[in-house]
């Protein structure tokens, strides 16, 4: 959707957005550059000049390796399923009126503020009683639990601008109920969609509390650090951030080569 | 919230209303239905608890993470010298959690996928041992542990006679401090109290912790405190908070702060300042106040549920043999339980070379990894705490950190 | 028409189930925990003891206040902060939208944990913001961000600062700009037309960002944490300690009570306010 430009302007709003993201990263620096410090032990925590050695052991610590790993595993799981549950969700929430509407409101309210300790508690508990061994599962179970609502709030506030009469119109042209979903109602919501489940996926790798309770044996990054810092985070803690960002930025910069090479690139 | 029982397709007034009521009720019956169990596990004499078990050829190691070097060396000899492999976990996080994590667990009685755990002297071990979810040891099978184990272990207040732990590891909290930036030397508790480094000092968080600094400075020692004596001691830390000294209450995170610059003086732990000063290169100084200072240990513990106790029990020995303990005493820097991993690391030390000779040295001289006696007599345990006394004592230092 | 009539149903199933069996069925048991008394050794029993609540109140009402204060005050931050930014990726960013999103929620990739530690490097009181302020003499040697509520409230916008940001993008992103366009023809002033179309069409999306940045702020923990210092405990951190410290399970479901019902009567007179039929009518009136 490109704008016509009418008059030159100063585009405050792109310095505004770079701010912002300049205000997002600077602790990301932070770590970056901690990864590159030339530390002997294990405390990093002084800048003491840089090296690159941490890159060439970056994978020494057997168990953080794992635990990258079941956050990424447990990540992408969350966000397909709660992107799934909670796009559902939040359309039938913007989109239709039926019994137990308020119920479903306050519930996924309650889902959002709930604090994560007493969740984490209450569902192992759950999961003890109906003789379910923690692991990956019972955390992506929870994992969506906690991320749904976030999904479906995002959604439903785009469903709620949706102009109804073009579901009717496509009906009209003989589109049967799915057909009227896949092909008119998912594609105008798809902006809401995608940004929901980033914000499960960016939950999930994120959370620390709930995890505990509920991953049993499995240990993920978060986890891992948590614990490490009664003797110190390894610069490898470090290294791993700046290898996840730095393939986070190679898809931003693929995305932001891909959107200049595609003329008059237009997305839904 | 009831309606939600009834997400049926055909809203029919009447079948939906009877839903409600049958959800309602199913609530009503939960909600009174359950209870938390406590202790219902009889004690088990380790005569009974061991009969009839034998070695799995395998265990299941639950740890801190960075408590083991990252090639676990000591599991490596284990194996070869035993032929039992180990699976090693560093699962857990911290103390507190940890418990959260097993306690309900071990109360239905299951498996809690570790056959062998590390856990402080605090709070939480106190309680597995009054919920009787810890093993009881058999010494027939500890035989190298009573060669080697430092004698202060086997009659502490809190295991007395190792009737379910042995030693991994121990810690002094004492005062650690910036030279130059105080300007003096810290002799006493009491320096934590000085409103000359107002909005400078750091505490830890851990009621147990700060309990044991004010007791110590009011001159109670901690074994023999009273309630009263608690009561005063949080008074103490709360007057301390109230004038503006303490900057914060810290987890297991005030290294950091410390070293630059943020905090002056601090109650720290040993381990850390050894890491810091020796490795890094940091100036720091660490001091055992002339009240005295607290030593604690992470303990290594069977839960009664373990599918492997044979196999625990023997590693738990085998990490007392003095050349595995030196390996564990080099990597974690804190206070080691066997006193003759002193003269392993000195051997090594004169065999090695250059740098790593040095550094050996500096570990076996270290009286922050093997306290001479003089510094052994000055510190103390944790407050004895009998179970049912744990949440007033908590509460009472809670209130101080969490204002 | 049967089909129609059966369409939310459907959608809402999964979720129904989901939220049901995780969420509402341990909630109702927390319920339950928090009307008993007992102790972690003896065991915890059911005696409908209400004035667990009551002392819960008395107790930590301070706390309390705190958290929603604090939420409130990060929830503005974000709104401000935030609205720009969403307007500006939804109409200006044009082909490089997505990457704008995907830049956004970068930082979480790495750990939340990290990302805090990581501030306290950066506002350190000899660090990279502090110390040249210093230095040129506007501020005394003794100025400090880290461990104040200042610190705390920064943490809170910083970390959920998305949450914000993405639901009005979501709402802004499908505004036609033809009306805004024939707004701005009709008014002809570019602040008229923010005010009078712009704004009332986002309102959906900044009653969801509110939502997902005032709810989860003021049940948070880890900032206060890290970056607080002593008189800046939140309702988390208590709710965490009464769990898992003390293993005082009733007063930490009491408190969990008392923190959703405060929150919610928060939201729904912030609804109230903001009267979300209206917001809803004017969405849907106005959108082509």
């Amino acid at each position: 959707m490109t704008v016509p430009h009418r008059r030159p302007r100063v585009d405050w709003g792109k310095y505004v957005t770079w701010a912002v993201l300049a205000w997002l990263f600077t602790p990301i620096v932070a770590m970056v550059a901690f990864s590159f410090n030339d530390i002997t032990g294990r405390h990093n925590v002084r800048w003491e000049g840089v090296t690159l050695k941490w890159y060439g052991q970056a994978f020494a610590y057997p168990d953080l390796n794992a635990a990258l790993l079941n956050t990424a595993l447990v990540g992408g799981l969350t966000m397909l399923i709660a992107g799934t549950v909670g796009s559902l969700l939040g359309l039938a929430l913007g989109r239709h009126r039926f019994h137990g509407q308020r119920a479903t409101t306050l519930v996924m309210v309650a889902a959002v503020c709930a604090p994560e300790v007493v969740v984490g508690a209450a569902l192992l508990s759950l999961f003890l009683t109906v003789n379910v061994a923690t692991g990956l599962v019972t955390t992506v179970l929870a994992h969506v639990m906690f991320t749904v609502s976030f999904v479906a709030i995002t959604v439903r506030a785009r469903a709620l601008t949706l102009d109804p009469r073009l579901e009717e119109a496509a009906r009209d042209l003989g589109a049967g109920p799915w057909a009227t979903l896949r092909l008119v109602t998912l594609p105008m919501l798809s902006p809401a969609i995608m940004a929901g489940g980033l914000l499960a996926l960016a939950l999930s790798v994120d959370d620390f509390i709930i995890t505990t309770f509920v991953s049993g044996e499995m240990t993920t990054f978060p986890l891992w650090i948590w614990g490490a810092t009664r003797l110190g985070i390894p610069p490898q803690v470090n290294v791993m951030g700046t290898l996840i960002f730095a393939v986070g930025g190679l898809l931003a910069l693929t995305n932001a080569l891909l959107a200049r090479s595609r003329r008059a690139g237009r997305g839904l | 919230m009831d309606d939600h029982g009834a997400p049926s397709p055909r809203p029919a007034r009447h079948s939906r209303r009877d839903l409600l009521r049958y959800s309602g009720l199913a609530a009503a019956s939960t909600l009174a239905g359950c209870a938390i169990e406590g202790r219902t596990i009889e004690p088990v004499s380790p005569e009974r608890y061991w009969a009839g078990r034998s070695r799995n050829g395998h265990l299941r190691f639950a740890n801190w993470p960075l408590y083991m070097d990252p090639q676990r060396t000591p599991l490596t000899l284990f194996r070869q010298r035993t032929g039992i492999t180990v699976d090693y976990d560093e699962t857990i996080q911290d103390n507190a959690s940890w418990f959260g994590r097993i306690r309900p667990l071990l109360a239905e009685g299951v498996d809690i996928g570790a056959d062998l755990m590390v856990i402080t002297n605090g709070l939480e071990f106190n309680r597995l041992k009054a919920l009787g979810h810890l093993a009881p040891l058999d010494h027939e099978l500890l035989s190298t542990y009573a060669q080697y184990g430092a004698d202060r272990y086997k009659h502490t207040s809190y295991d007395p006679g190792n009737r379910f732990s042995v030693p991994y590891a121990s810690g002094i909290t004492g005062i650690a401090y910036h030279p130059d930036l105080v300007g003096r030397e810290i002799t006493s508790f009491d320096d934590l109290w000085d409103p000359a480094f107002a909005g400078r000092v750091g505490m830890l968080g851990s009621p147990q912790e700060i309990a044991n600094v004010a007791l110590l400075r009011n001159g109670v020692a901690p074994a023999d405190s009273t309630p009263t004596d608690w009561e005063n001691a949080a008074k103490a830390l709360t007057r301390q908070r109230d004038r503006g000294i303490v900057r914060a209450y810290y987890q297991q995170d005030y290294i950091q702060p410390l070293t630059s610059g943020e905090l002056w003086l601090s109650m720290a732990w040993s381990g850390d300042v050894f890491q810091q000063n020796t490795v890094e290169g940091a100036n720091l100084r660490f001091v055992i106040p002339r009240e005295g200072a607290t030593i604690w240990t992470d303990n290594m513990v069977i839960p009664i549920t373990a599918k492997n106790p044979v196999d625990a029990i023997t590693l738990m020995d085998f990490l007392y043999t003095p050349e595995v303990a030196a390996e564990l005493a080099e990597y974690i820097t804190y206070v080691a339980p066997v006193p003759q991993a002193q003269r392993v690391v000195e051997e090594r030390a004169r065999a090695a070379s250059a740098e790593r000779r040095r550094s050996l040295q500096r570990l076996a001289q270290s009286p922050l990894v093997f306290p001479t006696e003089r510094d052994y007599a000055q510190l103390h345990n944790y407050v004895p705490l009998p179970a049912g006394e744990s949440q007033r004592f908590t509460s009472l230092f809670l209130a101080v950190t969490q204002a | 028409m049967r089909t129609a009539r059966a369409t939310p149903y459907l959608l809402v199933l999964p979720a129904w189930i989901w939220l049901a069996i995780l969420f509402v069925m341990p909630l109702c048991g927390m319920l339950s925990v928090s009307l008993m008394t007992g102790n972690v050794i003896d065991g915890f029993t059911q005696t409908w003891h209400v004035a667990t609540y009551a002392d819960a109140l008395a107790r930590y009402w301070p706390q309390l206040l705190r958290s929603l204060g604090y939420g409130l005050c990060a929830t503005v931050l974000c709104l401000v902060i935030g609205y720009p930014v969403a307007y500006w990726i939804a109409f200006r960013a044009g082909r490089h939208t997505s990457t704008y999103l995907l830049l956004l929620l970068l930082p979480f990739f790495v750990a939340q944990i990290l990302r805090t530690i990581s501030w306290r490097f950066v506002l350190g009181d000899n660090g990279v913001v502090l110390a040249p302020l210093k230095h040129i003499g506007l501020l005394p040697e003794s100025a400090h961000i880290l461990s104040t509520a200042t610190a705390v409230i920064f943490g809170l916008a910083y970390t959920f600062l998305p949450f914000m940001v993405l639901p009005i993008y979501a709402v802004l992103r499908r505004i036609d700009h033809r009306v805004v366009e024939a707004a701005r023809d009709l008014y002809a002033g570019r602040w008229a037309t923010f005010g009078r179309v712009v704004v009332p069409m986002s309102l959906p999306g900044v009653f969801a960002g509110v939502l997902m940045v005032f709810v989860p702020t003021s049940a948070d923990y880890v900032n206060a944490a890290v970056l607080g210092g002593t008189h800046t405990t939140m309702i988390g951190t208590i709710i965490h300690a009464q769990y898992l410290v003390t293993n005082t399970y009733p007063m930490a479901a009491a408190l969990t009570f008392a923190l959703l019902a405060a929150l919610l009567l928060a939201i729904f007179g912030y609804a109230r306010a903001l009267g979300t039929e209206r917001v809803m009518a004017v969405a849907a009136g106005r959108t082509p």
